[in-house]
C-alpha cells in the first residue's frame, strides 16, 4: 500500500518537475518569442528617425518616442497608420501584422522619413 | 543693363542701384539688430537707436505701413525660449512704439505652437493690443490634428480653400497664400493646383503696375531644401506675378531674417517671435536655437514695411526685441 502511494507521491515531484521543465522551456521559448513581438523603439530626435530604417518580425510593436525639443508626427506613406502629433516624450506605438515595407514621414517636418521592414 | 540672376543676389532691372557689398553688409547687420532700409531700392543703415529718425522722413512714413511677425509659437516652453508670451509681448511694445504706426499686422503663421485653442486665444489676446487688424496664414504647427479646420473657422473667414484669400490696402495688392498643407514625404511646402489657379486667377485683371505683397508661412524661394526650407511648385505661382513691377514676398518658418532679390521680385523672411533657429547647414537640424539668455531678444524681432506710391520697391526693415 505504502509503496502504491509511495510510487505516485515519488512520482509526482519527478512528473512535476518533468513538467516544470518542459513549460520552463516552453515558458523560455515563448518569452523570446514574446521579447521579438513586444516593443521595439525608435527614437525621433533632431529632425530624424533613429533608427531610419528598422527591421522587424511580423507581430512585432513598434513604439516611437519623441526626444525632440519640437513636436513631430509619425505617419505612414500608404495610409497604414498615423500618429496623432507627439510633443517632447509623448509615444506612439504601432503593431506590424503584416510582412511589407512600411514608409513612413513626420507630416510636419515632411524631409523626415523613416522606413519599417517586417520579416 | 545686365540681366543676370546670380543666387543671393541683385541685379540693377529696376535702376535701383542695388549693390551686392551693400546687400550682403545689411544682412549682416540684420543679425546684430541694426535696421537695413531700403527706400526705392537704396540701401541705407541706422541703428536702432535712431528709429526715431526714420519716423521723420516722409520716405520712411510712406503711405502704407504694416508691419509683418511671424511664428510667435504660443505654447513653446522649452530651454530655447521658456517665455514666448512675454517675447511676443516685446513685439507688440515694439510695434506700438513705431513712430510711423502701422495700418494692420501681417501675421505669418505658427501663431501657436501645438494647434491648441488656448494657444490661439492668447495670442488673439496679446495682439489685442496693438488696436491693429491681423491678417494671417497658417504654419505647419496651426494645421495640426484637424487638417486646419480650427485654424479657418478663426482666421480665415472668407478665405478659400485652405485658407488662401487676397485684399487690397491703399492700392496695393495682398495675397495670403498656404503652402502648409498636404505635405508629402520627404517633400517641401506646397500650394497645389487648386490654390495656383485661384492665384492666376486673382492677378490675371490687374496692372502690371499695381504692387503686390504675397505672403504665405514656408519660403517662397528654396532656402535650404535639405530642412525643407522651400516651396516645391512656388515658380509657378511666381510665373503667374511676373508681369507685375513690383512684387514683395513676405515668408516667415526659418526664424531669421533672410533677403533675396530677383528681377522685380523681392523675397523676405522675417525673424520669430519666439525662438530662433541656426543658419542653414549651421547645425545638424533646424530646431530651436539656445543663445545666451541675455542675447534672446537681439535674435527676435517684427519687420517693418514702408511703400511710397511711385517707388517700385518697398522698404523693408527688420528690427529685433533688443
Amino acid at each position: 500500500m505504502r509503496r502504491r502511494v509511495w510510487i505516485p507521491v515519488l512520482a509526482a515531484p519527478v512528473i512535476a518537475a518533468a513538467v516544470l521543465l518542459a513549460s520552463g522551456a516552453l515558458g523560455l521559448a515563448a518569452s523570446t518569442a514574446q521579447a521579438q513581438a513586444s516593443s521595439v523603439e525608435v527614437k525621433i530626435d533632431n529632425f530624424s528617425f533613429g533608427p531610419a530604417t528598422l527591421t522587424v518580425a511580423a507581430g512585432t510593436t513598434v513604439t516611437w518616442t519623441n526626444r525632440d525639443d519640437i513636436p513631430h508626427t509619425v505617419v505612414s506613406d500608404d495610409k497604414v497608420f498615423k500618429s496623432k502629433v507627439l510633443d517632447t516624450d509623448e509615444k506612439f506605438s504601432y503593431t506590424f501584422t503584416k510582412p511589407g515595407t512600411y514608409g513612413y514621414f513626420c507630416s510636419i517636418h515632411p524631409k523626415m522619413t523613416g522606413k519599417v521592414v517586417v520579416q | 543693363m545686365t540681366n543676370k540672376v546670380k543666387d543671393e543676389i541683385l541685379h540693377d532691372h529696376n535702376q535701383d542701384g542695388i549693390d551686392r557689398r551693400g546687400f550682403l553688409k545689411c544682412m549682416a547687420w540684420a543679425g546684430t539688430g541694426a535696421l537695413c532700409v531700403m527706400q526705392g531700392g537704396v540701401l541705407k543703415s541706422y541703428s536702432l537707436s535712431r528709429l526715431s529718425d526714420l519716423g521723420g522722413s516722409a520716405a520712411a512714413a510712406g503711405e502704407l505701413s504694416f508691419v509683418q511677425i511671424s511664428d510667435s509659437h504660443m505654447g513653446f516652453n522649452k530651454p530655447a525660449n521658456p517665455d514666448v508670451t512675454g517675447t511676443l509681448k516685446a513685439a507688440v511694445d515694439k510695434i506700438n512704439g513705431l513712430s510711423a504706426a502701422p495700418e494692420f499686422l501681417l501675421h505669418t503663421g505658427d501663431i501657436s505652437h501645438l494647434s491648441k485653442p488656448e494657444e490661439f486665444d492668447a495670442v488673439d489676446q496679446i495682439l489685442k493690443a496693438t488696436g491693429k487688424e491681423v491678417f494671417f496664414v497658417p504654419g505647419e504647427h496651426d494645421v495640426l490634428n484637424d487638417d486646419g479646420a480650427q485654424f479657418r473657422e478663426r482666421y480665415g473667414k472668407g478665405a478659400k480653400g485652405a485658407g488662401w484669400y487676397s485684399f487690397e490696402k491703399k492700392g496695393v495688392h495682398f495675397i495670403g497664400l498656404v503652402n502648409v498643407m498636404n505635405l508629402k514625404a520627404g517633400g517641401l511646402g506646397t500650394l497645389g493646383h487648386e490654390q495656383l489657379e485661384w492665384l492666376e486667377d486673382d492677378v490675371k485683371h490687374l496692372k502690371s503696375s499695381t504692387p503686390i505683397v504675397v505672403f504665405a508661412h514656408i519660403p517662397l524661394w528654396t532656402v535650404y531644401p535639405d530642412w525643407g526650407w522651400g516651396t516645391e511648385d512656388s515658380a509657378q505661382a511666381l510665373a503667374y506675378l511676373k508681369k507685375f513691377g513690383s512684387v514683395t514676398v513676405l515668408n516667415g518658418h526659418i526664424h531669421q531674417t533672410m533677403q533675396k532679390v530677383e528681377g522685380n521680385v523681392t523675397f523676405h523672411t522675417a525673424a520669430s517671435t519666439a525662438f530662433p533657429q541656426p543658419q542653414p547647414g549651421k547645425a545638424d537640424s533646424p530646431g530651436p536655437m539656445k543663445v545666451p539668455a541675455e542675447q534672446l531678444r537681439s535674435v527676435l524681432g517684427i519687420t517693418d514695411v514702408n511703400y511710397v506710391r511711385g517707388q517700385h520697391a518697398l522698404a523693408v526693415v527688420d528690427s529685433s526685441l533688443a
